[in-house]
């Protein structure tokens, strides 16, 4: 890398007329050179020193620090150094290395909100230990003035503590009382805030009951719930940034007839814009130099390369195969086919939204039965007795029983526990109600390629040519990267063919590669460059002389775990469908292949979707699995999407679920252990149900004191807890 | 009953001073690599003399 690549760092054109400002940008740069690198394969302690001790060898390195949890690396370093630099020293060191886009993960180093929740619950835990002492002295017997003094301590400790540990539920309760609405943090506010003020006015008259240790357990246990919740979604939110991190945004422009690194932000309509083999189209754009094949399968599902000549439009995210191109940029960005398509996607969304969670229904029927009852055994009360102190007490005894401590680890604990489970069997859970939407689901439709195949060719019918021309067929493969003459090598190989010797080898990028074999020209490539009549299946032709062209069949690699995740889901009694934007032939091998029924082909993105849209109004739930451009409407439109974290980036984050390994086979048990979980979920309802049953009549007729609302609540928390962690 | 007196004050300022400490560890990003740090102990690079 030469200073020639580096982008300079002001754009605008006054800027080097000012070259102190320039030194300025210049510095600005060098406070902020962060490196961040993924090492997938890092594991022990070793591995840091040896990581660190590398890095830190490079010269212009400043610091290295590895984070083995993350498992990834951040290196400060001089703005000379380049990413890809480190990551040939680690590959040296034998580590595999990621460059990740520092600017995306920005988001997840510093988790304010997690760090936040953790703050409120540590002093509100301080605070519930402290009071809890004070308590045990006034259960076992204090009386008097020493009573008093514990309950005004208890008093000083608790006012502050729920002062600041409250807020997450003030806030959200306050929120929801201004939309007229009512949620799970309304009750308890108001058992907070009611139980509080009670406690104050008994300690003032020197009674017997005051619930400070209540309330302020009440707080540390459902903190201790929405931390668990908010770690759960944090966790999954970081390893998905990880991966579109992953796909650094950077584009080789060519101005002023120099080569320049740019971020694809700065891209230009116009640029002249060179993508090298291999490599992923930026911008939309035009060809203006170069010929090659084209890999659109990730836009439309097609597995057949297209041609690329000058002249012809290529859209942004289609894989460049064999030749250099260099397009000129005809949108960029926002204006994109990628982003217009990712922009429907936001319209499809709107319908996701509807979905209620299992918790939000069971605050809708909480809310206002806690406060009905509460103010009925209050008036019951003061009817009764005429005494506003007494009915006070024991409506707040009425809340504070029934406040949802259960409640609110219910869903938590269940879902950390299945989501861990997942996590470690390669399955994201990015959106909190996706284990709920999971456990409905009925029909799996799955998308073709990139998803059920791996999109790596297979040569078919090695065994249909004799071993002479097969050997021909090789040498003229072994010139080339493309696909189908790697996989054809590859083939040949493992057959224990040796390469013919051909003479002149020549690669002729966008159509095949041509010799002179025994004297006769020989070629393998493209129908039309060879001679012979193009057909439906994927095929390189082999001509020799003027003889008739030799066809190489070859057929998508199934993903692993493909067949095992489909026979699962059907002994599930799951209908599988299968559309795909392929043609019809290639659609209908794999639906045999894999025994699934029902399978439609060359479908539009808005097929998918409509396909989708036509089985839920049937009734149907239904869980899309799929990788392309194509799908993202479809993974949408679904009830629940999983997509494989080889998939484009706006796929993945139109998906509830990310596949992070390249096997399949998970699907099947992520679709039980949904199941599972929300049978756990319910029994934990149920649970906190007849815990209320129980307790409340108790509080009503008066019973409760403050041991026995303590004892209740902590007992329904940990019962709901263990039931959490039965999920195996 | 007078040991109340010294014993209460006692009980909560150690409490406090956990409650610091934690809050602390917090604040200095202390767990944000739970597993790298505990397998960093184990390490011999700076047994002799601390880092520079």
């Amino acid at each position: 890398m030469t200073a020639a690549l580096r982008p300079s760092i002001s754009a605008c054109p006054a800027c080097v007329a000012a070259p102190g400002a320039q030194a300025l940008a210049e510095q600005a740069l060098h406070k902020d050179a962060h490196i961040a690198l993924s090492l997938p394969t890092i594991h022990c302690s070793a591995c840091i020193s040896t990581v660190e001790k590398a890095l830190a060898a490079v010269p212009g390195v400043r610091s290295a620090r590895v984070n083995l949890t993350l498992r990834r690396a951040t290196v400060e370093a001089d703005p000379a150094i380049m990413p890809d630099q480190l990551v040939k020293v680690l590959e040296g060191a034998g580590y595999e290395a990621h460059e990740l886009d520092a600017g995306t993960l920005s988001v997840t180093q510093n988790d304010r909100a997690g760090r936040d929740l953790l703050m409120r619950m540590a002093v509100a835990g301080f605070a519930m230990m402290n009071v809890m002492l004070l308590s045990v002295a006034v259960w076992s017997g204090a009386t008097d003035a020493t009573r008093d003094l514990f309950h005004w301590i208890s008093a000083a400790i608790a006012l502050p503590t729920l002062a600041f540990s409250g807020v997450p539920f003030y806030k959200s309760a306050w929120a929801a009382l201004r939309a007229r609405r009512l949620n799970m943090d309304v009750p308890i506010v108001l058992a907070l805030v009611l139980a509080l003020a009670t406690s104050l006015w008994e300690t003032a008259l020197s009674g017997h009951h005051a619930y400070f240790d209540a309330t302020v357990a009440l707080v540390f246990f459902l903190l201790t719930g929405r931390y668990l919740d908010h770690r759960t979604r944090a966790i999954a939110r970081s390893a998905a940034q990880e991966l579109s991190a992953l796909e650094v945004p950077r584009a080789i422009a060519l101005r002023d007839g120099a080569e320049v690194q740019l971020p694809v932000s700065e891209l230009r309509i116009g640029d002249l814009i060179l993508v090298r083999p291999g490599g992923r189209m930026p911008v939309d754009g035009v060809i203006a130099e170069g010929r090659s094949e084209i890999d659109r399968s990730l836009l439309t599902g097609e597995t057949l390369p297209v041609f690329a000549e000058p002249g012809r439009a290529v859209s942004a995210g289609e894989v460049n195969l064999t030749g250099p191109l260099t397009i000129r940029a005809t949108a960029v960005g926002r204006d994109t086919s990628l982003h217009r398509m990712a922009d429907l996607v936001a319209i499809a969304e709107s319908g996701r939204s509807r979905y209620t969670s299992l918790a939000d229904s069971a605050a809708k029927l909480y809310a206002p039965g806690v406060h009905i009852l509460s103010a009925l055994s209050f008036l019951g009360w003061y009817f009764y007795s005429w005494d506003v102190r007494t009915a006070l007490n024991i409506a707040a005894a009425v809340l504070i029983i029934t406040c949802p401590c259960a409640l609110g680890l219910a869903v938590p604990a269940v879902t950390t526990a299945a989501s861990g489970r997942l996590f470690r069997k390669g399955m994201l859970i990015k959106d909190a109600t996706a284990l709920e939407r999971l456990a409905q689901v009925d029909t799996v439709v799955f998308d073709k390629t990139g998803t059920l195949t791996a999109g790596t060719p297979e040569l078919t019918n090695l065994a249909a040519h004799d071993k002479g021309e097969a050997a021909v067929a090789l040498a003229l493969a072994e010139m080339s990267s493309h696909p189908l003459a790697v996989s054809l090598a590859n083939a040949a190989r493992a057959a224990a063919i040796t390469p013919a010797e051909v003479a002149d080898l020549t690669e002729v990028p966008g159509y095949g590669t041509q010799g002179i074999w025994k004297g006769q020209p020989v070629r393998l490539g493209r129908a039309a460059w060879t001679g012979a009549t193009p057909g439906a299946e994927t095929t390189a032709w082999l001509a020799i002389g003027d003889a008739a062209p030799r066809a190489f069949t070859f057929t998508d690699r199934l993903r692993p775990g493909a067949a095992n995740a489909v026979q699962h889901l059907m002994r599930q009694g799951k209908r599988v469908i299968l559309i795909s934007g392929d043609t019809e032939p290639v659609v209908a091998a794999l639906a045999t292949r894999l025994g699934i029924a029902e399978w439609q082909a060359d479908a539009l993105p808005a097929d998918k979707a409509a396909r989708i849209a036509d089985l839920q109004a049937a009734g149907h739930h239904v869980l899309m699995v799929g990788d392309g451009l194509n799908d993202t409407a479809a993974l949408t439109a679904a009830d629940v999407s999983i997509s494989p974290a080889s998939a484009l980036d706006a796929a993945r984050v139109a998906s509830d679920i990310v596949l992070l390994g390249s096997d399949l086979e998970p699907i099947g048990d992520a679709l039980t252990t949904a199941q599972s979980a929300i049978r756990r979920i319910k029994e934990n309802f149920r649970i906190a149900t007849w815990y209320n049953i129980i307790a409340v009549p108790v509080a009503v007729i008066g019973l409760a004191t403050p041991l026995v609302a303590a004892l209740a609540m902590s007992l329904s928390s940990i019962t709901v807890s263990l039931n959490a962690l039965r999920l195996k | 009953m007078e040991v109340l007196s010294y014993l209460i004050p006692i009980s909560l300022l150690l409490g406090g001073v956990g409650l610091v400490a934690f809050l602390y560890t917090v604040r200095s990003n202390q767990y944000d690599d739970p597993e790298g740090d505990a397998r960093r102990i184990l390490n011999k690079d700076w047994d002799d003399h601390p880092k520079p």
